[in-house]
């Protein structure tokens, strides 16, 4: 169901381009004399899929994330550019020698919407009810894995301790996944909660209605003023209200952005870019932190046991063809497995050089000799390998038909198969893979101990008490930027190395914003930031 | 094939227990688990094998299948399907509140496929322009050719973004349903175009009609008042079949037209193979249909008096 109206959403770009060229003239001027913010009006903004679940502490999707963040503060916050983490409710915090216990002072004057205080033992409910959420909190549980307790110091000192070393808790406290709820928030079931009754957070915009498939709307919370230093200005939000409009279709999306139907829109397709280039419309941009798109092998499996094999695969992937072609230049080729969006992110794109000759070398070398269809073989054995993946991303069937391609000129056989998101989880917990192609969104290296270990997701099924592992406990053992960077990267360095995942590309933001919206932003995940938005009059 | 209502009502309760059956057999043969789509969420990464048992235990799926399969129907029984897997939500109160805006473009959509297939046949009939005639028993294959998110896409784009008639998405008011019923209503409309042609054809071949019009009735009153009547039934039949294709029709229409209905409904159910969700939608399919071919039946005798007396002659000898 899922190919067919996206093909019928390519040939409405094309109608729609020249109905964008041919007549709406409203588009005019460009963001540049775009005067003053103005307060009030209401954000009429065209998102992909439905939320299902508005509760940021539950859901991981953008979906639902996207509302979640408007509606809560967190501890911290992180800032877009540096990766740093900077105050929000807290005003400063203080963290042991083997980031075991983070130690919060809150600021003073934030409340919820409920009009109850944001204080340590509000901090304390919450926390202990996203530890209770237990795998309902599909990121929390991993960020608050090793969660022990909350100590209400005073009311406005909090304490929190953990059982192992848990350095990523601090950009973790930074996230709408650990925002703070108000108490009253846990006397209602996970499940209203989910539907927005009880979701009180003490955010810049209060939750107002959620109709399935249809849209949430959110309103400005009267007298905000805590907001987090990095944005713009202070006080209350701009915007009156919110409409998350849920619009499946992306022809659909960016028709009724470009015919003046929604203000804003997310998920624009590659195809429907050019749509919007240089004609009074926006297009914000922002590629994902975490793990990029990649290919991870497993390496107890056939032809992939070997380095050498997987290396080859490695230099046989050509990024920039990738981005170049199936997507947009609004894409960047993979520089490491970690985004350039991650913080402690190593440059790696040397070793990730398109090196056809130095594949075809290696294969030669291990024995590989090309057999009559081009695809080599080995004592019988063809050199070949499955990937399974799934439509998270409407482009990852066309990125994988060309990997394919490209890997058959080095001789190498690459099987794709597309499966549904549960069996693909089902097999990525089974272990039953050669290769699994994802992507995951967390703006901390963490992400890599939590995929890579071999005490937690260990996906490419390593040995225990590899250096791999070693440098994955060192990163995870400290806060401090010194010490960790290094082993951030030895370990980004040890995977590419050993191509224990092939990474392609980074996953990346593409919104429009119509004429007269501005100052939808970024946080520091890639997900949205609407504080500082307005519509021009 | 109209007899006493009981067998009918007997009839429909083998139906939907027969779709609750074949639908929890296919359901619990799919490979993948609700389970997991839901806690893997996007990075999928912390979830042990201990958690995905204790919420299997919650939902019961770690019982033997029969046992499933026993609690499920009594349960169904009483108009419980249990609760969504993916959302918490109380599955038939999720499908029954997806019901009314379904409804209401399939019913518009039904309306509209009537008039249009109606007219198609009725003119192309009675018409004497052969390049008119010619014309429209085109139209009927065309339109049941085109694919349906097309034609959505296509509306959407010609009145919605170019001539800003009405919105291209949402569920509020008449507006926001022309388009999805048009939608829905071109490939049903040709079905209901090409057998009424067809039969009307055959009807105005038969002998009465001679004799209708040697007594000095006119064209228009033998087309609409005897040829028409007589003609009607196959289609009437056909329109009960219909109804429960513009019900699956609804899934892609409702994803084109941004509307919430069954068809999202179901489409995200499958997707997350959220059993319960599943078969709350099958069954209330099911039911839709069983009940569609019901008032068709009842409307036989309306059309065809010799029908009625049939009926009643069978049911008052059958009790």
């Amino acid at each position: 169901m899922s190919t067919l109206p996206l093909r019928a959403a390519g040939l409405l770009a094309v109608l729609g381009l020249a109905a964008a060229c041919g007549g709406t003239g409203a588009a005019t001027g460009g963001t540049g004399d775009a005067g003053p913010p103005r307060p009030g009006g209401t954000l009429r903004l065209g998102i992909s899929s439905n939320p299902d679940c508005v509760d940021p502490q539950q859901w991981g999707t953008n979906a639902a994330l996207n509302v979640g963040r408007q509606l809560v503060d967190s501890l911290t916050d992180q800032d877009q550019t540096s990766g740093e983490i900077i105050p929000w409710l807290a005003e400063k915090w203080e963290v042991n020698a083997d980031s075991t216990s983070f130690t919060f002072t809150l600021r003073t004057g934030a409340t919820f919407a409920d009009g109850t205080p944001v204080d340590a033992a509000a901090v304390k409910t919450s926390y202990d009810g996203i530890k209770a959420l237990g795998p309902k909190a599909q990121l929390g549980n991993g960020y608050l894995a090793a969660y022990k307790s909350a100590t209400v110091v005073d009311p406005k000192t909090v304490r929190l301790d953990f059982s192992a070393p848990s350095a990523q808790f601090l950009q973790a406290s930074s996230t709408m996944s650990l925002g703070i709820l108000a108490p009253a928030a846990y006397q209602k079931s996970p499940e209203q909660r989910c539907q927005g009754e009880g979701l009180i957070g003490s955010g810049p915009f209060v939750f107002e209605s959620f109709k399935a498939n249809q849209q949430v709307v959110i309103a400005k919370r009267k007298g905000y003023n805590w907001g987090s230093p990095q944005w713009k200005h202070q006080g209350e939000a701009y915007l009156d209200k919110v409409e998350f409009r849920i619009v499946p279709e992306p022809g659909v999306r960016t028709g009724s952005l470009a015919s003046g139907q929604l203000d804003a829109i997310t998920d624009v397709q590659p195809v429907d870019e050019p749509q919007f280039a240089g004609n009074g419309f926006t297009e914000p941009v922002r590629a994902n932190p975490g793990v990029v798109f990649n290919l991870t092998a497993n390496t107890t499996r056939g032809v992939l046991t070997d380095a050498k094999v997987r290396q080859a695969v490695l230099k046989g992937v050509n990024r920039q063809e990738v981005t170049d072609t199936v997507l947009t230049k609004n894409y960047k080729p993979a520089s490491s497995v970690l985004g350039s969006a991650t913080p402690l992110h190593a440059d790696l794109s040397k070793e990730l050089a398109y090196d056809p000759d130095g594949a075809k070398k290696l294969l030669d070398e291990q024995g590989w000799v090309p057999g009559p269809d081009g695809i080599r073989v080995k004592d019988g054995q063809r050199l070949s390998a499955k990937i399974i993946f799934s439509l998270v991303f409407n482009q990852n069937q066309s990125v994988l038909e060309l990997v394919q391609q490209q890997l058959r000129k080095i001789g190498f056989d690459l099987q794709i198969e597309q499966r549904t998101t549960p069996e693909t989880q089902q097999l990525t917990l089974a272990g039953d893979y050669d290769f699994i192609w994802y992507n995951t969104t967390r703006a901390d290296p963490d992400i890599l101990r939590q995929l890579f270990s071999t005490k937690a997701g260990n996906r490419s099924k390593l040995t225990a008490g590899n250096p791999l592992d070693a440098a994955l406990d060192k990163q995870a053992a400290t806060v401090e930027e010194s010490a960790r960077r290094p082993a951030a990267e030895e370990a980004q360095r040890l995977i590419v190395e050993q191509a224990y995942s092939i990474p392609v590309f980074e996953l990346t933001q593409v919104w429009g914003l119509g004429p007269k919206t501005h100052g939808v932003g970024f946080e520091a995940s890639s997900r949205m930031q609407l504080f500082d938005a307005w519509i021009a009059g | 094939m109209t007899t006493g209502v009981p067998r009918r009502l007997a009839q429909a309760v083998v139906v939907l227990w027969a779709a609750f059956t074949l639908s929890f057999v296919i359901l619990y043969l799919l490979p993948g688990d609700a389970v997991l789509a839901k806690l893997g969420g996007e990075a999928g990464t912390t979830v042990t094998a201990a958690d995905i048992a204790r919420e299997r235990a919650a939902y019961g799926l770690d019982d033997p299948v029969v046992l499933q399969y026993g609690k499920r129907l009594l349960a169904a029984v009483q108009g419980d399907f249990g609760r969504s897997i993916a959302t918490g939500e109380d599955a038939d109160e999720l499908v029954l509140n997806a019901l009314p805006s379904t409804l209401a473009i399939t019913g518009l959509g039904l309306v509209f496929a009537v008039v249009f297939g109606g007219a198609i046949a009725i003119v192309g009939t009675y018409t004497r322009s052969r390049w008119l005639g010619n014309l429209l028993a085109a139209i009927p294959p065309l339109g049941n050719s085109l694919p349906p998110f097309w034609v959505g896409l296509l509306l959407i784009q010609v009145f919605s973004f170019q001539l800003g008639l009405v919105p291209a998405m949402g569920s509020d008011g008449f507006a926001t349903l022309v388009l999805p019923a048009v939608t829905l209503a071109i490939p049903t409309g040709a079905i209901i175009g090409q057998v009424l042609a067809k039969s009307l054809r055959t009807q105005l071949a038969e002998p009465y009609i001679e004799v209708v019009l040697a007594k000095g009735a006119s064209r228009a009153r033998v087309h609409w008042g005897h040829a028409l009547r007589n003609a009607a039934l196959p289609a009437l039949t056909l329109v009960g079949v219909l109804a429960g294709n513009l019900l699956a029709g609804s899934v892609i229409t409702e994803s084109v037209f941004s509307r919430d209905g069954i068809g999202r409904v179901t489409a995200s159910a499958v997707t997350a193979q959220d059993i319960p969700v599943v078969q709350a939608v099958i069954v209330l399919a099911a039911l839709f249909f069983v009940l569609i071919n019901l008032a068709v039946d009842l409307l036989y005798p309306v059309l065809d008096p010799r029908l009625s007396g049939r009926v009643t002659a069978k049911a008052v000898s059958g009790v």
